[in-house]
């Protein structure tokens, strides 16, 4: 493999390969070159040799390294897909090989806690908006990378494997930064929107997940589709107050990365923060359930996350509270769900 | 890797250093601002030709676009003219503006000539008005007027200062205190000096006074830099004692009334060719004073946006050596503002609504500024004016070396900002989002290396107190409030100050901003020292301490105007 002789049509770069990874991977090849970055040198080989990730198949000229340095070499457009938790982490790595060239669009739909030196959740009173961080910021906090994007929609990885119809939304602040995109997905069976307000796409994205565990949890429950219309909507509403006061706009979450992902998940299997709650519903603990799930349920951290941030505010989001009392405080979802029922809130829509 | 010293502007000392600082470029003919001055001829052409093509991109070359904007510029400036005439504006305005009119008529009742000779007229017109904006624009700096008035400034003022303050008879004669005294500079005045001679530096100071232009320029010269070109209000060369020192200074002249587009393009086209040329330059990006006394959060971007696109062209341009915009924040400290009372007037007049920009105040006339200058001289107010740390434009710190360095202390390559694909290219969307971030790191750095005086402290302190005394009212009911019936305890007042003195103490500690060296007394002093500085010429003294030793204001607006000073650093948490 000797990417810098063969300079002239530079590759995309897909840092992490989980499902999601591999999904946008493999749709990137359809028009490009890609080299994916892995931590792990066995995942490395086996792309490069078997084209194989974990049992999903990988086009045959998607190559891959475990050297950072070198990506950010070869690649001028890099998609980071990694779990948020680890973003921070890989960021940090990546930052001394970045230039203000490079354009990074991410695909995680989580938030990062970033607290001052010395501080920790025990010891910190209050978490503030500048604590809790979307992905975009990490990258601006911990790189030099200015033209940043991100892709959020209703992109169940399973069903893009399978080269299903679909869209996507990518959101930037800048439009070349979405047109680049653009041309580097847009394919017959997937369409790409954009959309200049990163951080509303943004929290769409990572404010859903919450919502998906609620609908999940019905499901478990046994509860049919009156309760789910009635858990979208109100879930919508508390996106949109949330999503607001952390500096997203409003029509942002009634896009695709909004109410498009937030149907979607509400109401499919492969969601894995659909089947968290699902599962919860069924009487199993969180420990038990996160222990076997092959990838991270972000909803899970988010939840917690945003739990903080509303001690500080006077933002009131019910269904995160309570779903926060089932997940860490031993609530029973029955339990919750008859404190949701009685809360007192008899507008249907006053954020328009 | 070279890591250089963490950028820590906990470094910035608060104390400050009287310095001889000698002139980095002894020789006058070396200046940017006079080889400017030189060419101007060649350089007006210049700014003609770039906003023709500026404003070519802008219609998208299309005849009808054009028509339209050259129409709405006509009618505006002939509005203009009737409505709102200053005594700066030159004679032939009106024949120039008919002569206009009639071309655009003939151009368009032209029936026979194809669309391309069409536009190639209306191109000469857009030329002739671009021309004449240029001509305005353009400033007349003259190297023996500089000298003259850098004299003025430093003779007539230090002479002043020293019969003051040194008693008897041969005080007109000491050399005791000289203005460096008066107005203290402080912060990265090194690191300025030495980008000075790498690069072009561009320094966007707050705006509190009409004073500030005149305050920067003697700065700027005390520091041994060359003159820094600037945008003044046109409406300041109304009176002639500004219009004399300005002109001096290397201002060009900034029409507020006119907001049509080709004269906003040509100015910004000017601006942005002085800084390609390498001329140091000096916006206020605020826009004009602030009108309510806080710190400027939200900055006017136009001018600043020419910053990042000289940038952009220089490095288009290729291998030029001083090459590099360092942008340089700065604040301007006081105890009083000469104009305070109707710069709050009219902000609490207009809160929220943008009203015709209308001048009335204090320094309307030469013989007022002249009284200000003489009281600001004898009486005991200090100034300071705080140099920030150099930045690029994208905000981040450069070192001594002109270097961008990130966080950690990589280095960063500027160009690498413009590139797309491996080139540079142009791309107004882009640049617009890198002013919009430039703006915002500008104001995070007027936070942070603004000093705090003893005045802003009692101010603020006072006015929170009071203000809490009265919650159930919205900050109008408050304001008007009759002065007499709002008292303070001095052992509250006290108490409060003490508490958000502490407060302030911790923001310094993080880094978060600077204190005045007086602030370090004891309480009781710090507290005397406020009362006794704050807006201490007004007429209404916006807080005293009583007869009875209580704390009152005569001025509640004032007192509101001076307390929004530390607006912005969440202290209002604590009271």
């Amino acid at each position: 493999m000797n990417w810098k002789k063969s300079s002239k049509i530079k590759p995309i770069g897909v840092i992490g390969i989980g499902s999601f990874g591999a999904a946008i991977a493999n749709l990137l090849a359809e028009k490009n070159e890609v080299l994916v970055y892995a931590r792990d040198q066995g995942v490395v080989d086996a792309i490069n040799e078997q084209h194989m990730v974990k049992n999903r198949k990988l086009e045959e000229k998607i190559q891959a390294t475990s050297d950072p340095e070198m990506l950010c070499e070869v690649c001028d457009i890099m998609f980071p897909m990694i779990p948020s938790a680890a973003f921070r982490e890989v960021m940090v790595q990546f930052a001394p090989y970045l230039h203000p060239y490079h354009f990074l669009i991410h695909g995680t739909k989580g938030l990062s806690l970033n607290l001052p030196k010395g501080k920790n959740l025990e010891n910190i009173h209050q978490i503030k908006r500048e604590n809790i961080c979307t992905m975009s910021e990490v990258i601006l906090q911990e790189t030099v990378v200015e033209r940043i994007g991100c892709l959020a929609g209703p992109n169940l990885a399973k069903e893009l494997l399978e080269d299903q119809p679909g869209a996507t939304v990518i959101a930037s602040r800048y439009d070349e930064v979405i047109s680049e995109g653009q041309r580097l997905l847009r394919s017959d069976n997937f369409q790409v929107y954009g959309n200049s307000d990163i951080v509303g796409v943004e929290l769409s994205g990572v404010l859903k997940n919450i919502i998906a565990i609620a609908a999940g949890a019905l499901s478990g429950m046994g509860l049919g589709d009156n309760a789910k219309g009635l858990l979208v909507s109100r879930g919508m509403v508390e996106m949109i107050y949330l999503g607001n006061a952390m500096g997203g706009e409003t029509k942002s979450f009634l896009g695709l990365a909004g109410i498009g992902d937030l149907v979607t998940t509400c109401n499919s299997t492969l969601s894995r923060n659909y089947t968290l709650g699902f599962r919860l519903a069924r009487g199993e603990t969180l420990d038990d359930i996160v222990s076997n799930m092959e990838e991270v349920a972000e909803g899970i951290n988010t939840v917690k996350l945003i739990k903080l941030y509303l001690e500080s505010t006077d933002t009131r989001a019910p269904i995160t509270e309570n779903l926060y009392k089932v997940l860490f405080e031993d609530f029973k979802v029955e339990t919750a769900l008859q404190y949701l029922m009685k809360y007192p809130i008899y507008t249907d829509i006053d954020f328009l | 890797m070279v890591i250089f010293d963490q950028p820590n502007d906990i470094l910035l000392t608060d104390d400050y250093i009287k310095h001889q600082y000698a002139p980095i470029l002894p020789k006058k003919d070396e200046w940017p601002v006079v080889k400017l001055s030189k060419s101007r001829k060649e350089f007006i052409q210049q700014v003609v030709a770039s906003s023709r093509e500026r404003i070519k991109s802008l219609t998208g070359n299309q005849l009808q676009a054009l028509r339209e904007e050259l129409e709405l510029t006509l009618y505006r400036e002939r509005m203009r003219i009737k409505q709102n005439p200053w005594l700066v504006d030159p004679e032939d305005e009106a024949v120039f503006w008919s002569k206009v009119k009639s071309a655009l008529l003939v151009i368009g009742a032209d029936q026979q000539s194809l669309e391309n000779e069409k536009k190639e007229k209306y191109y000469e017109v857009l030329s002739s008005i671009t021309l004449r904006y240029a001509e305005e624009i353009a400033s007349n700096f003259k190297h023996s007027h500089y000298k003259m008035t850098r004299s003025i400034v430093t003779f007539g003022f230090s002479r002043l200062l020293n019969t003051a303050r040194v008693k008897g008879f041969k005080s007109v004669f000491s050399n005791q205190y000289s203005l460096q005294d008066k107005i203290q500079i402080i912060g990265e005045t090194d690191q300025l000096r030495e980008l000075a001679s790498k690069g072009t530096i561009v320094m966007v100071p707050t705006h509190f006074s009409n004073l500030d232009s005149i305050l920067i320029g003697w700065t700027i010269n005390t520091l041994g830099l060359p003159p820094f070109i600037y945008g003044a209000g046109l409406n300041l060369f109304n009176i002639q004692i500004f219009a004399y020192f300005m002109n001096a200074l290397g201002a060009y002249k900034v029409d507020r009334r006119k907001k049509n587009l080709v004269y906003l393009e040509t100015l910004k086209t000017y601006s942005r060719e002085a800084i390609q040329f390498g001329c140091h330059s000096l916006f206020f990006p605020g826009g004009t004073r602030s009108r309510n006394g806080n710190i400027e959060s939200k900055l006017k971007l136009g001018l600043l946006s020419t910053a990042i696109e000289a940038q952009r062209a220089n490095y288009q341009n290729g291998d030029k050596e001083f090459g590099k915009v360092f942008i340089v924040p700065v604040t301007i400290n006081y105890h009083f503002v000469l104009e305070a009372p109707s710069l709050i007037h009219d902000h609490l007049n207009f809160t929220g609504q943008e009203r015709y920009y209308h001048e009335s105040d204090e320094f309307s006339t030469s013989y007022k500024i002249s009284k200000f200058l003489v009281k600001f001289f004898t009486k005991g107010s200090d100034i300071s004016v705080s140099i920030g740390k150099a930045m690029d434009i994208l905000g981040n710190h450069v070192d001594v070396e002109g270097n961008s360095r990130d966080k950690q202390g990589r280095a960063i390559d500027c160009r690498d900002y413009f590139l797309s694909n491996g080139k540079v290219t142009v791309d107004l969307q882009r640049e617009e989002e890198y002013t919009k971030k430039l703006g915002r790191r500008i104001v995070e750095e007027f936070h942070k290396i603004n000093r705090v005086f003893s005045s802003h402290l009692v101010a603020f302190t006072a006015f929170r107190l009071i203000k809490k005394a009265n919650k159930k009212l919205d900050l109008f009911s408050l304001l008007r409030l009759p002065e007499e019936d709002i008292y303070l305890s001095y052992e509250t007042f006290r108490a409060a100050t003490a508490e958000v003195l502490e407060c302030i103490q911790k923001l310094r500690q993080e880094g978060k901003l600077h204190m005045a060296p007086h602030l370090e007394m004891p309480l009781e002093e710090i507290i005397r020292h406020g009362l006794e500085n704050v807006g201490m010429y007004h007429a209404k003294r916006p807080l005293i301490r009583n007869e009875q030793g209580h704390i009152v204001t005569e001025d509640i607006s004032l007192l509101y105007y001076y307390h929004n000073r530390l607006d912005g650093y969440e202290l209002e948490k604590i009271i």
